[in-house]
């Protein structure tokens, strides 16, 4: 009896002048905030993206706590999320292959405070691309995989493992036999950490045989990918296959090639934490229609002194 | 950018005929990559004459891509890795590198400029 409430309530939260992007799995227009009555079979998880942890600059002198901060505010969400969803970039690169793990080991530690028991995680070029996965997949498990929920089919892509960028030709071949078994019709999601679409190539935007991975996807109609990597929210549509990027949670980035260089924007101090958050994704009772809400740490109190050295 | 560049994709075949040949004739611009930079960042050429890029690396493996001219080359160690452009169009087009190599290969990057 308690689930009812707590739709009510992630309800009432859709409504306070957070950005609520309806977002059509496929031409499905159902948008949850046109419902009056909560269908008891809705759910909603929180995708986290880029955290860095270990990073150190300018661009975020709360880096020690930033994370900590996304964890206490999935944490004070009205109602749970079923499930939390980390697209990549957990840590921020370091050729020390004893820091690398340290510093997950160190995420790990933090994110142990979620109180959302089912996490799914993914690396990022930062965890990934030195050891082609090593560390990462000693510490998190394997880097593609899927898994069903509810209805709706999740898979994992990573584009990251590879230096260069590429999903390869074995896990293309893993991915067809994963989804092979679905109806043309079956609503699929995408988790991956870079845009399987040239976003802008010259900014590294891209996955060098992402539109490989769309040619395969296509073949179903009822597609939506999430990812991270490019630090600022975008949504993009490939024929009927819907990408949304996500906010990170170290330091926001321009907007695509709006600038001559990907450098961060400059952390401001009248308004910390600015561009730097997480979304959740509510999904209705047909499956196929999403609706996406972007939750800004700005808002969250000062930052609490970091319990641990922060590595 | 158009058919000018159309014969950028074939190159790295032609260059394994034409490497000595051609590098006899034109204008060969040594490039280095390093963690975290090209030298020279700016390369410079002139519409109308070909030129070699020979790219090496001073540590591990780089890439070299430009986008708007259909490059995308990779820079292994104890190697050198050719690539012939043929400046038809003035304007600038940015370069970059492929193969993540660190903190700081976001910054790796530059610019071929081509003047008129
Ligand atoms: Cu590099």
């Amino acid at each position: 009896m308690n689930e009812p409430k707590g739709r009510r309530e992630f309800m009432q939260l859709l409504g306070l002048g957070g950005v609520v992007f309806a977002s059509g799995l496929a031409g499905a227009c159902t948008n949850i905030l046109r419902k009056s009555v909560a269908q008891e079979d809705d759910f909603f998880f929180v995708q986290l993206s880029d955290s860095h942890w270990g990073f150190k600059g300018p661009p975020n002198p709360e880096a020690a706590n930033t994370l900590r901060q996304a964890v206490a505010a999935v944490n004070a969400l009205p109602s749970a999320p079923d499930f939390v969803v980390f697209t990549g970039d957990l840590t921020h690169t370091t050729d020390d292959e004893a820091e690398r793990r340290k510093r997950m080991r160190e995420f790990k530690a933090i994110v142990a405070d979620l109180k959302t028991p089912v996490q799914h995680y993914m690396p990022g070029e930062h965890d990934a691309s030195l050891d082609w996965g090593k560390a990462y997949q000693e510490n998190f498990g394997p880097t593609h995989y899927s898994f069903d929920y509810k209805g709706i089919h999740f898979a994992v892509l990573d584009n990251v493992s590879d230096p260069q960028a590429a999903i390869g030709d074995t896990q293309m071949d893993w991915l067809l036999a994963d989804l092979k078994p679905l109806r043309p019709e079956a609503p699929i999601v995408v988790f991956t950490h870079r845009p399987l679409f040239d976003l802008a190539p010259a900014w590294d935007w891209a996955t060098r045989d992402g539109s490989k991975a769309i040619d395969l996807l296509q073949h179903w109609k009822n597609v939506t990918v999430f990812y991270g990597h490019i630090h600022q929210e975008h949504h993009f549509r490939t024929g009927e296959i819907a990408h949304h990027a996500a906010t990170s949670l170290i330091f926001p980035l321009p907007a695509p090639l709006s600038q001559p260089k990907r450098t961060p924007v400059p952390w401001d101090p009248a308004h910390p934490r600015r561009g730097l958050g997480f979304r959740e994704i509510s999904v209705d009772e047909s499956r196929l229609a999403l609706t996406l809400k972007q939750d800004s740490l700005e808002g969250v109190g000062a930052a609490q002194p970091a319990a641990a050295s922060g590595g | 950018m158009g058919a000018q560049w159309m014969l950028a994709p074939f190159l790295a075949l032609l260059l394994v005929a034409a490497n000595a040949d051609v590098a006899a004739q034109e204008k060969v611009i040594p490039v280095t990559a390093e963690r975290f930079k090209f030298t020279p960042g700016v390369i410079e050429v002139k519409v109308g004459v070909p030129v070699v890029l020979e790219l090496t690396t001073l540590d591990r493996k780089h890439g070299f891509q430009v986008p708007d001219l259909k490059i995308d080359e990779t820079i292994e160690p104890g190697r050198v890795t050719h690539v012939r452009i043929v400046p038809d169009k003035a304007g600038t087009y940015d370069f970059h590198c492929t193969v993540f190599c660190g903190s700081g290969h976001e910054e790796m990057a530059g610019q071929i400029v081509v003047s008129p």
